[in-house]
């Protein structure tokens, strides 16, 4: 197998006398879906916060397309190519869809404060031609006839592809998805699964989602990670995953013989 | 295309209108007019930091103060100023600064930014409340440096015979400036992550912004211009004090870009008109009035009390400010389009 694009390699990490992920390891393949699921409190969100550099890892380090990128700072992880979405939809409240979207892409418009004071050719040139990207992006998700409503008006699957289409904007090479299909009613998972799979192979993603979701796991995920109290306690496909004893015991306990 | 010939044509009428009220209106309403514009050009740029980037500080007299404490000893000539300078003798730093008008504002402004860029280290590692508690401190800071330095202050006697070179053409063109500058910024990649830092700060890390840098540079043009408009203010009033920095201008401040909304900078001009015009209008109200025959007697300080249930009837009303976060081209447009479409449906 090649180099693969993440590597989570013995991470921990402790919050006081908590210890919330425990010498945790998994590695993501480029292209592929990983799914990291797992009961409540189980330390999916604290993976992706030490991937993002919100929280550093107490022991353990992180590499990212062959670079340790553990300690990095969040908005520096980004430009490294690592986007993310919240597990609660966190949008720009005071702002319209297209806006939220060029948020994203504000690292890739190149001119300077003094450009845009002074309304220089650059700022025009950037300006348009991003905003054209921002709308095919927004057609690519099916909610370019949206772009000047303001993004917390809209519907929460709505909202969900926006804040998507916004971590897209960041041109990431992977994509990190905070249970992307809560909240959602079925024929919305439905849409969402479709817009997953084929943004995935427009812009040549790796995803790495967490879920509760079973049936969503098993349409969307090549292979995934079981987690257990911060312990990797099943990898694998997500078919081997529902009849597999740990996993089993993990979401439904044991059962007991009388 | 449209937009942009809109833009001109009102950037034109604007600057003819700064020049006819120069040169046709009396002394005393050109007063209250330059007040407004220094005024404004302290509000704008307030607001940028408070309200478009949502970081809540109080320190704009600490800005203004430099500026026009700046702007001053680069205008005030040396013999004045050893004349002025009764406490002790000026520092030598004092005695060598000379400047014209313009070259005096802009390093006003630049001493004021730069003092900003140095201050954002600290300031900058606290949010909200924490945040407006530094800020304070940095005003109230600055008031005492003025007041316990002599050699470069002339202590609480302050500075006087300030060249007055400021008149409303210069005063009224740097408000336009300060607008114009506020509206670019706004509608550029910088503004927008500015807003989205005040909506939602670890959203934006998270979409690449560099958060801390961002404020940054909210918060030294915030400063330029602030400094800019202590200058004018100096040399509009040809004399200044400590006292004339007090945390009661940033209130003051502070009402106007509420009153306006919070990051609407054309609300934020409007509410300047209003405050510190209504603090003129008003003035009647102090006076001895015969309502029906009956005579209410003098009393002073009765304008401020009607002001200030004006200013809450107002907020009442308004809970976001005149505009909210909208510019005033919004607000029209929308309802424009409204208009548009329920003519659309009838047809």
């Amino acid at each position: 197998m090649s180099q693969p694009i993440l590597s989570v390699e013995n991470v921990t990490m402790r919050f006081g006398g908590v210890t919330a992920i425990d010498h945790l390891s998994f590695a993501v393949q480029k292209g592929e879906i990983y799914g990291l699921i797992g009961p409540n409190g189980a330390g999916k969100t604290t993976i992706f916060n030490n991937i993002t550099g919100n929280y550093i890892p107490t022991e353990g380090r992180i590499v990212f397309d062959g670079k340790e990128i553990t300690g990095t700072k969040p908005n520096k992880v980004v430009d490294l190519g690592i986007a993310r979405t919240f597990q609660n939809i966190r949008l720009f409240k005071s702002m319209s869809v297209l806006e939220n979207v060029l948020i994203g892409y504000h690292n890739r418009m190149h001119y300077t404060y003094f450009e845009a004071i002074f309304r220089l050719p650059r700022y025009w040139g950037y300006e348009k031609r991003i905003k054209a990207r921002a709308m095919e992006l927004l057609e690519e998700f099916g909610i370019a006839d949206l772009a000047d409503t303001e993004a917390t008006a809209l519907s929460y699957g709505n909202q969900r592809k926006v804040e998507i289409a916004r971590a897209v904007a960041t041109d990431p090479k992977l994509l990190l998805l905070d249970e992307p299909a809560a909240g959602m009613n079925p024929s919305e998972t439905e849409d969402l699964s479709i817009i997953i799979h084929k943004i995935k192979k427009d812009f040549d993603l790796t995803i790495l989602l967490i879920e509760h979701d079973m049936k969503f796991v098993n349409n969307m995920c090549d292979r995934l990670t079981v987690l257990d109290y911060g312990e990797n306690i099943f990898v694998g496909t997500p078919a081997d995953a529902i009849v597999d004893e740990k996993v089993i015991t993990a979401y439904l306990g044991e059962f007991k013989h009388a | 295309m449209q937009k942009l010939i809109t833009n001109i044509l009102l950037l034109i009428l604007s600057v003819y209108l700064i020049y006819w009220a120069h040169s046709h209106l009396d002394n005393y309403t050109l007063s209250i007019l330059n007040n407004i514009g220094i005024f404004a050009i302290l509000a704008l740029s307030y607001n940028l930091i408070n309200g478009v980037t949502g970081q809540f500080s109080l320190e704009p007299n600490g800005f203004v103060a430099i500026g026009a404490y700046t702007a001053a000893l680069f205008l005030i000539p040396s013999e004045t100023k050893m004349d002025m300078f009764a406490l002790v003798d000026p520092a030598p730093v004092v005695m060598q600064m000379h400047a014209g008008f313009l070259p005096a504002l802009l390093i006003a402004g630049v001493t004021a930014s730069v003092i900003a860029l140095l201050l954002s280290f600290p300031v900058f590692r606290v949010r909200g409340d924490y945040l407006a508690i530094v800020t304070l401190g940095f005003g109230f800071i600055i008031r005492i440096f003025a007041m316990n330095k002599p050699a470069y202050t002339n202590g609480a006697m302050g500075l006087n015979d300030i060249p007055g070179n400021a008149n409303f053409l210069w005063i009224g063109l740097i408000a336009v400036i300060t607008f114009v500058t506020m509206l670019h910024i706004i509608s550029s990649r910088f503004g927008r992550a500015m807003k989205a830092v005040r909506d939602d700060e670890d959203a934006a890390i998270a979409m690449g912004v560099n958060t801390f840098w961002i404020k940054t540079v909210a918060f030294m043009t915030s400063a330029f211009f602030e400094g800019v408009g202590g200058g004018l203010l100096a040399s509009f009033l040809t004399t200044i004090s400590p006292d004339q920095f007090t945390f009661l201008l940033t209130f003051q401040l502070l009402i106007i870009i509420v009153l306006g909304g919070l990051g609407s900078m054309s609300g934020t001009l409007l509410a300047t008109i209003l405050v510190m015009g209504g603090m003129e209008w008003l003035r009647f109200l102090d006076d001895d009035m015969e309502i029906f025959g009956y005579h209410t007697g003098a009393h002073p300080g009765m304008r401020m009390v009607v002001f200030a249930i004006l200013l809450v009837i107002m907020m009442l009303f308004a809970r976001k400010g005149l505009f909210g976060d909208k510019e005033i081209s919004d607000t029209v447009r929308k309802r424009i389009g409204r208009r548009q479409q329920t003519a659309g449906g009838d047809a």
